[in-house]
C-alpha cells in the first residue's frame, strides 16, 4: 500500500452522500418537524518543535445533528455512527428530548427549500495534503532554522470537510469546504530572542513556508536581548495580524439581542442600540461576504438561511448587528447571520510606509492571552509577543520588552492614524485556520500599555 | 461578610463521599467483545507495519446539555461520539490516526496509515523517542466515584431545577436577566498497548452553572456561579451546589456590583478565595511546570517556561514563600483529572512539584521522564512517568497535560475570617473572572467575581473594577498567610487549553484561602 492510497486526507461525504444519509434519518422521523444536520470533517496536521517534527495526526469523523419539533417544543441529539440503527436512535432520542421539553414561547417553524450560490471556500490542493508533504512543507522551515543555529517550533493543518442541511419541509444545502494553516515561531537558542509569521488560507497554494520561516527567523534575529521601555500610552504600528487579533472582537460584539437587552458597548439606554451612531473612525468599514474569495464562509447557516453580505460598519457608522431569525421578526429588521468571515477597509500604504511615518512608537508582530475585561466597552487585556520593537524617526531601531495593555478595538479604531494595504491573517491564538479575517497593517495613537513582562 | 460556602470535597474533606452505585451504567466498551479484538488487530497491523511500540483508544463519549434563560430553555441536546485513535512509534517518530469506522478493516487500515505517517515524520527526526518505563496492567477497570448516574435523571427534572434557580435569581430587584446550565459527560475509555496493557474506564464529568445580569442606569453588571466549579462527580454535584439557594446571593452581589465603588489604583494586600486563586495557581504555577513547555515544544502557541532550562533550576529554583507545596495528583476523589490509568497505561502518582517554596520536580510522560534521567539519579527516585498523558476525544494525540495542581493547606486552623481580620488594608476576592498571562508565565492580571474592601481587619464594602497584576515569582514570595485543611475548596475548569490543533483538558485545583502582600492594582474601568 502506498502512503497516498493509505491517507485519503481529503475524506468527506458528498452531496449524494449526505443527502441519502438525511434522507435515512428523516425517514425514522415521528415529529412534526425535523432538521437534520450531516457533517464530515478530515482533519491532517504536522506540529514541529526544536527543528523536527513532534506529533501528527489524520482523522476522519462524520456527525450527524437531529433537531426534531413538536409544536413548539424542540430537543437536538447527534451521533457519529451512521448505519440504520444509530440513525434510528439518533432521531428518537432527540424526539424523546423534544416530548420532554417545555414549550419555547420563541420557537419558529423550520424554513421551507431555499435557494443557495455555490460556495467558494473549496481547494483541490488543500484537499490533498498527505503526511509527507507535510513534512517537506515542515522541512522548508526547520532546516534553514537549524541551519542558521536558531530553534523553530511550528503547526500546520489541512481541513477538508462537508456540511449538509435537510428538513421535513423539503430544504436541502450542502458545502464543501478546506482550510490551511501555517503558524511557526523561531527562537534563538539561548532562548533570548524569538518571532512568529504565520498564513492561513483556504487554498493551501497561496501559503508559502519558506517565505514564513524566513520571516519568522528575522524576527527571531533581530529581537535578541530586548530593552526595557516605560509602560504608558503609546503610538503603535499593529502588523496586520495584531490588528486582526483585536478587529476580531468587535465582530463578537455585534449581538443585536445583547445591544438592545443593555448588556453590550452596542446598547443605548431605553432598550435601543447604536445602528446609525458613529463608533470609530470614519475610515474603518467591515463586511461579512461569504463568496468573497480572500475570506469566504458557508452559502447557508445552521438553520439553512442562505449567507449574504452583510456591511457592519461603514465609514465608521454601525449599520447592522447579528439578528437571528427570532429576533430580528420581532423587530422588524432582516435576519443577518453571524459574522463568520469578515474584510476590514484599508489604504495603500504598506507597512514600511507606517513605520516610516512613525517619529517614535513600537511596532507589534502579534497579541497573545487576550481576555476580556470589561464587556461595556469591549475592553480586552493581552500581552505583545514574538516581536515588538521601538520606532524612532521612522525607523525600527531597537527591540523592546514584551508588554501588557488594556484597552478596546473600539477606541483602537477611534485613534486612528493610518492603515495599509488588507491582507488575509491568522488571527486566532492557537494557530487553527480559525475566523476567516482580512485585516490591514494600521498605526494608532495612544494605545494603552500597562506593564512590562519578562517573557521573550 | 462570612466566608462563602466552600465544598468540602478532596483528600481534606471531613464528609466521605456516598459510595458508588452504578451496576446498570456498567462500562459499555466492555460489554462489547468486538473492542478488544478490535484493538488487538490495530496493535498487530501497527507491529506489521514496522512499529516498535504502539498504542490505541476507544472512546465512546456521551455528553447532555440543557441551557436556559430567564423562564425559557434555550437547548436541550444528547450527542454521542464513537472512535478510535491509533498511535505508533516507528524507528523513534511519533504517528498517530483516527477514525470513527470500528470495522476490522478500518482499523487495519488506521494503525497502518499511523505507521506510514510516522515514517513520513522520520524525514524530520533528529531525536528519536524512547520511553520510560511502565508496568504492564493485564486487565484493569476505573470509574469515577458518582453516586447519581446524570444521564439516569429525567431531563423534566432538570429543566425544572433550572427554571426554578432562574425564577429566584429573578426575585432580586434590579435582576434583569439570568442564563443557567448543566453539562454531563461520560466518557468510556478502552486503552490497550503492544506493551501489553488493556484497560477500561468509565469517566464522568458534572457542571451546573449560572450567570445573573443587573441592568441600571444604563450600565451593566454580571456574577458568574464560579464558586461551583466543574467536577469529576455525577448529578449529585448538581443537587449539592444548591443552585436554588445560592441564585438570591448571586443576583443580589450583580446588582450591588453596578453601585460599588470603583477600586482606587495602588498596593494592597490581597486576601484570596481558593474559588479564585485556583486559576492563578493554573496559570502561575501548573503551566509553567509542564515539561514539554521547558523543553520548548509548545513554543508556538501556549509558549515556553521561565522554569527553564530543567537543569538549572531543579532543586534550585526559589518559585515562592516557605508556605507554598504544590503538588501534583490524579487522585483527589470528584476532581476532574482522576482517573486509573492515563493515555499512555501509566498509573498516576501523587508527586511533589514545589516544597516549601522551592521547585522540584515537572510534570512528565513517558517520552519525557527519560530527559530528566540525569535528576532522578541524582535524587535517588526512579525515571518513570507522573502519569500525564491526556487527550481530549479519540480523534486527538495524547500528549502532556497536567494532572490537578493544588495549593496544600497549612496546619493551622485559619479560615476565610482569620485572615480578614489580620489584614489592615486590603482586597477580598472571591472566584474568578478576567485572566491572562504571558507565553512564559511571567506577567499576569487577574480579575475576579466579587470584591470587598478591607480596612481595620474588617469588610467595609464591595469594591468594582478591580485586577491585579503579578510577576510570578515575586507573587508567590509574597505569600504570608495560609488557611488550614476546612478551608480547602476543589475549583477547575473544563477549557485547559493546550498543543496545535488545540486540546482541552479539565483539571481541578485545590487551595487553602489564602493571603499575599503588597500586590499592584489596577482599575480596569473605561467609558466609551
Amino acid at each position: 500500500m502506498t502512503l497516498r492510497s493509505l491517507a485519503l486526507t481529503s475524506r468527506y461525504l458528498s452531496r449524494e452522500e449526505s443527502a441519502a444519509i438525511a434522507k435515512r434519518a428523516l425517514s425514522f422521523a415521528t415529529a412534526d418537524e425535523t432538521r437534520v444536520m450531516v457533517t464530515s470533517t478530515s482533519v491532517a496536521n504536522t506540529r514541529f518543535a526544536v527543528n523536527q517534527i513532534s506529533t501528527g495526526g489524520d482523522s476522519f469523523d462524520a456527525v450527524v445533528t437531529v433537531i426534531s419539533k413538536f409544536g413548539k417544543k424542540s430537543g437536538s441529539s447527534s451521533t457519529n455512527q451512521l448505519d440504520d440503527a444509530a440513525l434510528r436512535s439518533v432521531v428518537q432520542i432527540a424526539e424523546r428530548v423534544a416530548k420532554l421539553s417545555p414549550e419555547d414561547p420563541e420557537a419558529l417553524p423550520e424554513l421551507g427549500p431555499q435557494t443557495y450560490r455555490e460556495g467558494v471556500n473549496w481547494s483541490d490542493t488543500t484537499a490533498s495534503q498527505d503526511p509527507m508533504m507535510r513534512a517537506q512543507a515542515v522541512k522548508r522551515v526547520a532546516d534553514p532554522a537549524r541551519n542558521a543555529g536558531l530553534v523553530s517550533t511550528g503547526f500546520m493543518e489541512a481541513i477538508t470537510g462537508s456540511q449538509a442541511i435537510a428538513n421535513n419541509k423539503g430544504l436541502f444545502a450542502y458545502n464543501r469546504s478546506t482550510s490551511s494553516v501555517l503558524t511557526t515561531t523561531v527562537r534563538t537558542s539561548d532562548g533570548t530572542g524569538s518571532g512568529w509569521a504565520g498564513a492561513t488560507h483556504h487554498d493551501w497554494s497561496r501559503i508559502d513556508p519558506a517565505s514564513l520561516g524566513a520571516r519568522a527567523t528575522q524576527k527571531a534575529r533581530s529581537s535578541v536581548n530586548p530593552v526595557a521601555i516605560e509602560p504608558g500610552r503609546y503610538t503603535v504600528v499593529l502588523e496586520p495580524t495584531a490588528a486582526g487579533n483585536l478587529v476580531q472582537f468587535i465582530t463578537r460584539a455585534l449581538n443585536a439581542r445583547a445591544a438592545d437587552e443593555g448588556r453590550s458597548f452596542f446598547s443605548l439606554p431605553g432598550g435601543k442600540n447604536k445602528i446609525g451612531q458613529k463608533v470609530v473612525d470614519e475610515r474603518v468599514t467591515i463586511v461579512s461576504d461569504p463568496f468573497d474569495p480572500d475570506v469566504a464562509s458557508a452559502p447557508f447557516s445552521g438553520d439553512g438561511s442562505p449567507t449574504q453580505r452583510v456591511v457592519w460598519i461603514e465609514n465608521g457608522i454601525v449599520k447592522n448587528l447579528d439578528y437571528d431569525r427570532y429576533w430580528a421578526q420581532k423587530n422588524g429588521r432582516q435576519p443577518t447571520g453571524a459574522s463568520s468571515a469578515v474584510r476590514m477597509s484599508g489604504g495603500t500604504s504598506s507597512l514600511d510606509d507606517l513605520i516610516r511615518s512613525t517619529p517614535r512608537g513600537l511596532l507589534v508582530t502579534r497579541f497573545w492571552y487576550l481576555r476580556p475585561v470589561d464587556q461595556r466597552t469591549i475592553l480586552y487585556t493581552g500581552l505583545t509577543r514574538d516581536g515588538t520593537f521601538l520606532i524612532e524617526n521612522g525607523k525600527v531601531t531597537k527591540p523592546v520588552k514584551n508588554l501588557r495593555f488594556n484597552d478596546s478595538p473600539i477606541f483602537m479604531l477611534n485613534n486612528l492614524e493610518a492603515m495599509g494595504v488588507p491582507e488575509r491573517v491568522s488571527a486566532s491564538e492557537g494557530g487553527d485556520p480559525g475566523q476567516a479575517i482580512m485585516v490591514p497593517p494600521i498605526k494608532v495613537r495612544d494605545f494603552n500599555f500597562t506593564s512590562l513582562s519578562d517573557a521573550v | 461578610m462570612a466566608g462563602i460556602a466552600a465544598h468540602p470535597i478532596g483528600r481534606h474533606a471531613t464528609d466521605a463521599l456516598a459510595s458508588p452505585s452504578h451496576s446498570e451504567y456498567s462500562p459499555l466498551v466492555a460489554a462489547e467483545p468486538n473492542v478488544k479484538e478490535l484493538a488487538m488487530i490495530a496493535l498487530d497491523a501497527a507491529k506489521h507495519a514496522g512499529a516498535e511500540y504502539a498504542d490505541v483508544r476507544f472512546v465512546r463519549n456521551r455528553n447532555q446539555t440543557v441551557s436556559t434563560r430567564e423562564q425559557r430553555v434555550t437547548n436541550v441536546s444528547d450527542n454521542e461520539t464513537y472512535g478510535f485513535g491509533v498511535r505508533t512509534l516507528v524507528n523513534g517518530a511519533w504517528g498517530f490516526a483516527a477514525s470513527r469506522d470500528l470495522t476490522k478493516e478500518e482499523v487495519a487500515r488506521v494503525a497502518a496509515l499511523a505507521a506510514a505517517q510516522a515514517r513520513a515524520n522520520q524525514s524530520a527526526l533528529l531525536r528519536p523517542v524512547a520511553l520510560a518505563p511502565t508496568p504492564a496492567v493485564e486487565s484493569g477497570t476505573w470509574t469515577s466515584p458518582i453516586a447519581v448516574d446524570p444521564f439516569s435523571v429525567e431531563i423534566e427534572d432538570k429543566v425544572a431545577l433550572l427554571l426554578a434557580a432562574n425564577q429566584a435569581a429573578l426575585a432580586i430587584k434590579g435582576a434583569r436577566f439570568v442564563n443557567s446550565a448543566m453539562f454531563f459527560l461520560r466518557e468510556e475509555k478502552t486503552f490497550a498497548s503492544t506493551d501489553g496493557s488493556f484497560t477500561v474506564q468509565t469517566i464522568y464529568r458534572t457542571q451546573p452553572s449560572m450567570t445573573v445580569t443587573a441592568v441600571g442606569n444604563g450600565d451593566f453588571a454580571t456574577r458568574e456561579s464560579v464558586d461551583v466549579a466543574p467536577r469529576g462527580l455525577g448529578y449529585e454535584h448538581v443537587r449539592d451546589s444548591k443552585l436554588t439557594e445560592m441564585a438570591p446571593r448571586w443576583a443580589d452581589e450583580a446588582v450591588q456590583k453596578l453601585t460599588a465603588k470603583s477600586v482606587d489604583v495602588g498596593r494592597y494586600d490581597l486576601v484570596l478565595h481558593p474559588s479564585h486563586l485556583w486559576l492563578t495557581i493554573h496559570e502561575s504555577v501548573a503551566h509553567p511546570t509542564e515539561l514539554d513547555r521547558a523543553m520548548g515544544y509548545e513554543a508556538n502557541y501556549a509558549g515556553t517556561s521561565f522554569v527553564a532550562p530543567p537543569e538549572k533550576v531543579l532543586g534550585t529554583l526559589k518559585y515562592g514563600s516557605e508556605l507554598m507545596n504544590i503538588r501534583g495528583d490524579r487522585t483527589q476523589p470528584g476532581s476532574l483529572s482522576a482517573c486509573g490509568w492515563d493515555d499512555e497505561g501509566v498509573k498516576p502518582e501523587e508527586f511533589d512539584i514545589i516544597k516549601r517554596g522551592m521547585f522540584v520536580d515537572y510534570q512528565t510522560t513517558r517520552e519525557q521522564a527519560p530527559w530528566l534521567d540525569w535528576y532522578y539519579k541524582k535524587i535517588g527516585k526512579p525515571t518513570r512517568s507522573h502519569g500525564c498523558s491526556y487527550a481530549q476525544t479519540w480523534a486527538a494525540v495524547q500528549f502532556q497535560r497536567m494532572p490537578n495542581v493544588s495549593l496544600l493547606p497549612g496546619d493551622k486552623d485559619l479560615g476565610w475570617d482569620d485572615l480578614i481580620a489580620a489584614t489592615d488594608r486590603g482586597i477580598a476576592i472571591i472566584g474568578d473572572g478576567s485572566f491572562s498571562i504571558d507565553q512564559q508565565r511571567y506577567n499576569a492580571q487577574f480579575g475576579g467575581q466579587v470584591f470587598y474592601e478591607i480596612k481595620g481587619g474588617k469588610i467595609v464594602g464591595m469594591l468594582k473594577d478591580v485586577a491585579y497584576q503579578m510577576r510570578t515569582p515575586d507573587f508567590w514570595a509574597s505569600l504570608d498567610m495560609l488557611g488550614g485543611p476546612k478551608s480547602y475548596f476543589l475549583g477547575g475548569a473544563f477549557g485547559d487549553a493546550k498543543g496545535q490543533p488545540v486540546q482541552v483538558n479539565a483539571i481541578s485545583h485545590g487551595a487553602p484561602v489564602t493571603r499575599f502582600r503588597n500586590i499592584n492594582v489596577i482599575n480596569t474601568g473605561r467609558t466609551a
